[in-house]
């Protein structure tokens, strides 16, 4: 059976290589307009890319250490 | 009394109890058009509180129409129209009943002008809504729903003494802005804050919710806790304790969405995220933030229907729920897919759509009244939104590894509802004034700034970065998590079960003693058969008045 689109090797290669670049011109992009900070923490280079990656890290790490403690088996309700 | 206008929301009560009587096509046209002439009313009617009458020496107010109650209900007559027609050949005549009855309960309690007609219609949409629970009709469902019925009936009677208290102390049920300044306002601001989903009792949404129906919980979703935001938007805007309340609230659904592996309880914790961000922006309770948390209301059940369709339509043809089982169905549910890809990017506010122009106006209300940390709180959650509900729930559904399975999309007025519900997401994406324009307050805010496209993107591209570069920390798992529901399913019934043990001890060493004394002091066995008959008959009572005690109270 063919190989659905999403799932083929070129496909999966082409779209890391978008998103890469994606992610340097979003941020590149700073060099060429003007942002309007209201505090003074947003007028750092790439505040939002960074704050927004560290955030979800923080708060994936958070929950996986939470989950040490209360993940429990599928049925622990049902016995 | 005089009422000479419309309740829509009577009417939707009264249509869902005959939609029974409809069968086939006549009922699907039923159930579409009840919600379309409610909407048709409530635009054509003049913003006003005459429809009231008296009782028991109040004034009860049945429609109080304004600004912010107008699109309230708007916004549920599109969703039961949608919703309606979503399952209209598919859900049962019952399911259907009770979404009617929930949804006019909903919109009769927007309406309400008072609090005890408020409260009345309350505790009606609370008992619509175990109905809908139960719409799935198997045995989790069933303990699910009557765990939630209790949950919500505890609501009830606290929001009753605080209703009962504030009604003693100003003579006035008058619902309008509350003052917290005694114990009976503080009750009503618990019944209404539970309803929302708060703590500590925040287990219920996601206890509950998912073990509806492919199409229950689409309705499940649109009306408890927005009802609540409703009325704490109109009873305590501007109370502070809601900012911190709400940014426990969203951080609790991203956390637990993130730790989930059904993909219905993901997005039912990110219902209590979602609601978190509107408390706090009550909370904040300027102009900006009222107009932000009400828009967001709005576009937050489009979406959340449209992600809860798009999740039902999984189940409706999958059967499976967890996201361990499911994966790669984007090869053989496109449109599925696509809708519910829509339904993630606005629940992450995306730009171009529904949440991007609603979200934002709280984060910028908090930025306004220079509220740093909490400003910093918000975007970081904004981002943990994006994580868990705008990537997770496409991916581990739609992508990821190839699960085998290869489901078509569903049937074509599943479909329909689904593209419509995606259209809305993007229209006011790219027209925010349409839905600006029907806010409480007039809207001087412009969400679609070079800086604010650009800072936004940043912001979600780099959480999205971050969601694939950590992706073997959130390979799903065969779990759940314990929430504060372990208090009433496990903690509770082993206590009660210790203290019975030790009760049946006590009865057996009384039984010993009594025997002995009958046989010897009295008559003789004859006298004891019957004596300990009696006590076995008392003992029996005694435990099924625990039993009793134990079901009504858990």
């Amino acid at each position: 059976m063919k190989q659905n689109w999403f799932y083929r090797k070129n496909t999966i290669k082409n779209l890391r290589i978008l998103s890469i670049t994606v992610l340097w011109l979003i941020v590149l992009i700073e060099f060429f307009i003007v942002l309007h900070p209201h505090f003074d923490i947003e007028g750092i280079f790439g505040f939002y890319a960074i704050f927004g990656f560290l955030s979800c890290v923080g708060l994936i790490i958070f929950a996986k250490l939470l989950g040490f403690l209360i993940k429990r088996k599928d049925g622990y309700y049902d016995v | 009394m005089m009422c000479s206008i419309f309740h829509p929301g009577l009417l939707l009560i009264i249509s869902g109890l005959l939609i029974p009587f409809f069968k086939g096509s006549k009922r699907t046209l039923f159930i579409l058009i009840v919600p379309f002439i409610s909407l048709l009313s409530i635009w054509n009617m003049p913003f006003s509180n005459d429809c009231s009458f008296q009782y028991l020496g109040y004034e009860l107010i049945l429609i109080n129409l304004d600004s912010l109650s107008r699109l309230f209900i708007t916004v549920f007559m599109v969703t039961v129209f949608t919703a309606g027609f979503f399952c209209c050949k598919q859900a049962s005549s019952t399911e259907l009943s009770a979404a009617y009855v929930y949804a006019g309960s909903a919109t009769s309690v927007v309406l309400a002008g008072d609090l005890i007609s408020l409260f009345v219609f309350w505790e009606l949409m609370a008992l619509a809504s175990t109905l809908l629970i139960w719409s799935s009709e198997n045995k989790k469902s069933y303990r699910a729903g009557m765990r939630y019925i209790s949950i919500h009936l505890l609501g009830g009677v606290i929001l009753m003494c605080g209703i009962a208290g504030y009604a003693y102390e100003t003579h006035s049920i008058v619902f309008t802005h509350i003052q917290l300044n005694s114990l009976s306002t503080w009750l009503i601001l618990c019944g209404f804050l539970l309803n929302a989903g708060a703590p500590p009792l925040t287990a219920w949404l996601a206890d509950a919710y998912p073990e509806a129906s492919f199409s229950g919980m689409v309705f499940l979703s649109a009306f408890t806790t927005k009802t609540a935001v409703y009325v704490l938007l109109r009873g305590f805007p501007g109370t502070d304790l809601l900012v911190y309340i709400g940014l426990f609230m969203i951080f609790y659904g991203i956390i637990y969405a993130l730790l989930e592996n059904d993909m219905r309880r993901i997005l039912a914790y990110s219902i209590i995220n979602q609601v978190g961000f509107m408390v706090c922006g009550i909370g904040i309770g300027t102009q900006m933030a009222l107009n932000g948390t009400a828009a967001h209301a709005f576009t937050h059940i489009i979406y959340k229907a449209l992600l809860l369709m798009s999740a039902g339509s999984v189940l409706y043809m999958t059967g499976k729920r967890k996201c361990t089982d499911l994966g790669g169905l984007v090869q053989s549910m496109p449109i599925t897919a696509v809708c519910g890809i829509i339904g993630a990017l606005a629940i992450s506010s995306f730009p171009l759509t529904s949440g991007f122009i609603s979200k934002s106006m709280i984060t910028q209300a908090s930025s306004d009244e220079h509220l740093l940390w909490i400003w910093l709180l918000l975007q970081a959650a904004s981002a943990g939104v994006f994580l868990h509900a705008g990537i997770k729930f496409p991916w581990f559904v739609f992508f990821q590894k190839d699960s085998g399975l290869r489901p078509t999309d569903p049937p074509v007025n599943m479909q329909i509802s689904m593209v419509f519900f995606a259209a809305i997401c993007i229209v006011i994406g790219v027209f925010p004034s349409t839905l600006y324009s029907m806010l409480p307050y007039s809207v001087d805010y412009e969400p679609y700034t070079v800086s604010h496209v650009t800072t936004q993107l940043q912001l979600l591209l780099f959480s999205g970065l971050a969601f694939f570069l950590m992706l073997p920390l959130m390979k799903r798992t065969l779990t759940i998590s314990l929430d504060f529901d372990w208090f009433y399913r496990r903690l509770a019934p082993f206590l009660t079960t210790l203290v019975l043990n030790y009760l049946c001890k006590g009865q057996e060493i009384i039984n010993k003693i009594m025997s002995t004394l009958t046989s010897k002091l009295f008559f003789g066995n004859k006298l004891n058969i019957q004596l300990s008959m009696g006590k076995s008959v008392g003992f029996i009572m005694f435990f099924f008045s625990i039993l009793l005690f134990y079901f009504v109270v858990l």
